[in-house]
């Protein structure tokens, strides 16, 4: 765990370029700042600035290096890197509310971009006018969008939105890519087609985060007071369980039966899904640790008791993080098995965490093998120990069969 | 003067309703919503089974309906119940209920707050404390969040 702070000001929201060394950041404005890691420091490197108001989504394509940026200006600029200066594109988005969240899909061939407007605008670009375009999925959106995630066929869509209900649509272009093949979401794609929509029945409130698993068959959410898998594998039957935190904001699948979520209790939950009904909450993942008592003067511990009627002096959380934790984004690995994670916050900190998996039981199962191994080599010892040992232990047996034997003559 | 400075109806007029974009919840009328069964919970308190009356009268909740009586109904036979439970008592009480009725009896608890009378606020307070132990800030984020309330 490293944590790193950018200042004071809440970070809106992070993304990462493809080999870690850069991180584009807000600082809760309308710029984007680059920093860069050298040594043990970040340094800023770029800024970019054509928003008029504050940046709510950025993401960065790790393959084709572009960077995606989405305002509360109601503009998306698509940055791309020519001679060491970034420079952006308008996308015409034709939104006419500010824009929530934005993700390039796994191909890079197009983006989404949540909106306040109620509708998700799916950009692609348009090689003969050279400009990016896009299509509005609107029905049955009754809210602001306020999350995205693209499944890896890079069609199907998911979609989290304040009127208390996931969905998930085909953002199928036909122009620029060839019909996908079924899935366990469906066959029929047309462009906005609705594959899942689930509203919890007693409207646990928005969902703020959404994310598919690696293989794209699950799907997992995160509302104002549960968690929630929905499994098409499994007849997209969903499995929620309510949570007796304060609400989760970021959700991301790490491994194929593992989900790390984080939110207002500044820590990152484990989650393990094993199937329809099989979702419990593994453990935090914050350690926090024992604050050492310093020693502190008499003096300074009866100023304590007279200014502020406690004895100890300390307003800081246990936790890494000291304010909420707003967005969870991949490091290393990848959704299949996730090996690093950041987290950014309301502090202005950026924190990259391990995810280890259980260690408990890689070992017992490790203790199991070994334990089968040793019975075995036991066996095999023993099995050698008495063919060896057989002829001391019956002479006769081995003198007749000499005399017996043709070789002796007489 | 041109005539429509006349009449002020027009400030009358809930705007939000005519909005075609305008968010409408489900409505699902349950049938057996009429809250909890008052003669059921009174003779369970006049026996003295304090736990069989909480647990009765945490049955039906008026979830759906928009009756409003329905509700206040059901609130002050809640609050019937709760204040005649003993301080130490309460605890093993909340104990005995499973995860849907402490986030129900949440509900309850804060409904209750809103219309305080006597000392139904000190009352509620305790029970208040006692559920948090079991079912966490996530209850009361459950009450806040709820497009259903008791």
């Amino acid at each position: 765990m490293s944590l790193c702070s950018f200042g004071v000001e809440p970070l809106s929201c992070h993304a990462w370029n493809k080999d870690r060394t850069q991180i584009a950041l807000s600082p809760n404005n309308n710029i984007v700042n680059i920093f860069e890691k050298k040594g043990k420091e970040w340094v800023k490197i770029h800024e970019l600035t054509e928003h008029t108001e504050r940046i709510t989504g950025i993401d960065w394509a790790p393959e084709s290096n572009r960077i995606v940026t989405c305002a509360s200006d109601r503009n998306a600029y698509v940055w791309s890197l020519k001679d060491e200066v970034w420079k952006p594109t308008l996308v015409l988005v034709r939104i006419n509310r500010a824009a929530t969240c934005v993700k390039w899909s796994p191909l890079e061939n197009k983006f989404a971009l949540g909106s306040g407007a109620r509708l998700i605008s799916v950009c692609y670009f348009e090689e003969e006018n050279d400009w990016w375009l896009s299509k509005h999925i609107k029905k049955p959106l009754r809210s602001t969008i306020l999350s995205l995630d693209w499944h890896p066929n890079n069609i199907l869509l998911a979609a989290g939105s304040a009127d208390f209900s996931c969905r998930v649509f085909s953002a199928y272009i036909k122009d620029i890519e060839d019909k996908p093949g079924p899935t366990a979401w469906g066959t029929k794609m047309p462009f906005g087609e609705l594959m899942l929509e689930h509203k919890d029945s007693d409207g646990c409130g928005w969902v703020h985060s959404v994310s598919f698993s690696a293989s794209g068959d699950q799907l997992a959410w995160v509302a104002h007071s549960s968690i929630s898998v929905a499994d098409a594998a499994k007849g997209k039957e969903v499995t929620h369980l309510t949570t007796d935190y304060l609400p989760l904001l970021s959700v991301l699948f790490v491994g194929p039966t593992e989900i790390v979520a984080a939110g207002h209790d500044c820590c990152p939950f484990q989650y393990t899904y094993k199937g329809p009904g099989a979702l419990e909450f593994v453990k935090k993942l914050d350690m926090p640790k024992q604050s050492s008592k310093t020693t502190t003067s008499a003096m300074q511990h009866f100023r304590n008791l007279d200014k502020k009627a406690t004895e100890e002096d300390s307003t800081k959380l246990d936790t890494l993080h000291q304010n909420s934790i707003t967005q969870l984004c991949i490091v290393s690995g990848d959704k299949a098995k996730v090996e690093k994670y950041s987290s950014v916050g309301l502090d202005g900190a950026m924190v990259i965490w391990e995810f280890k998996e259980d260690l408990e039981m890689s070992s017992r199962k490790g203790r199991g093998l070994l334990i089968i191994f040793g019975v075995v080599l036991m066996t095999l010892f023993a099995a050698f120990l008495f063919s060896a040992v057989e002829p001391y232990h019956t002479p006769r047996h081995t003198e007749h069969t000499l005399v017996d034997s043709p070789r002796i003559s007489r | 003067m041109s005539k429509n400075t006349v009449s002020d109806r027009f400030r009358k007029v809930d705007v939000d309703e005519y909005d075609e974009n305008k968010f409408v919840d489900e409505d699902d009328v349950g049938e057996n919503q009429g809250g909890p069964d008052e003669a059921e919970v009174d003779g369970l308190l006049r026996q003295g089974n304090l736990n069989g009356a909480l647990h009765a009268v945490l049955k039906n909740p008026p979830l759906n309906t928009k009756n409003h009586n329905a509700k206040e109904r059901a609130e002050l036979l809640v609050v019937r119940v709760l204040s005649s439970f003993k301080s130490s008592d309460i605890e093993k009480a909340v104990g005995s209920l499973d995860k849907a009725d402490v986030d129900l009896l949440m509900k309850y608890i804060y409904r209750g707050f809103e219309k305080p009378s006597d000392n139904s606020s000190a009352v509620l307070l305790q029970w208040h404390e006692k559920a948090l132990a079991v079912g966490g800030v996530g209850s009361i984020i459950r009450v806040l969040t709820t497009r259903k309330t008791v």
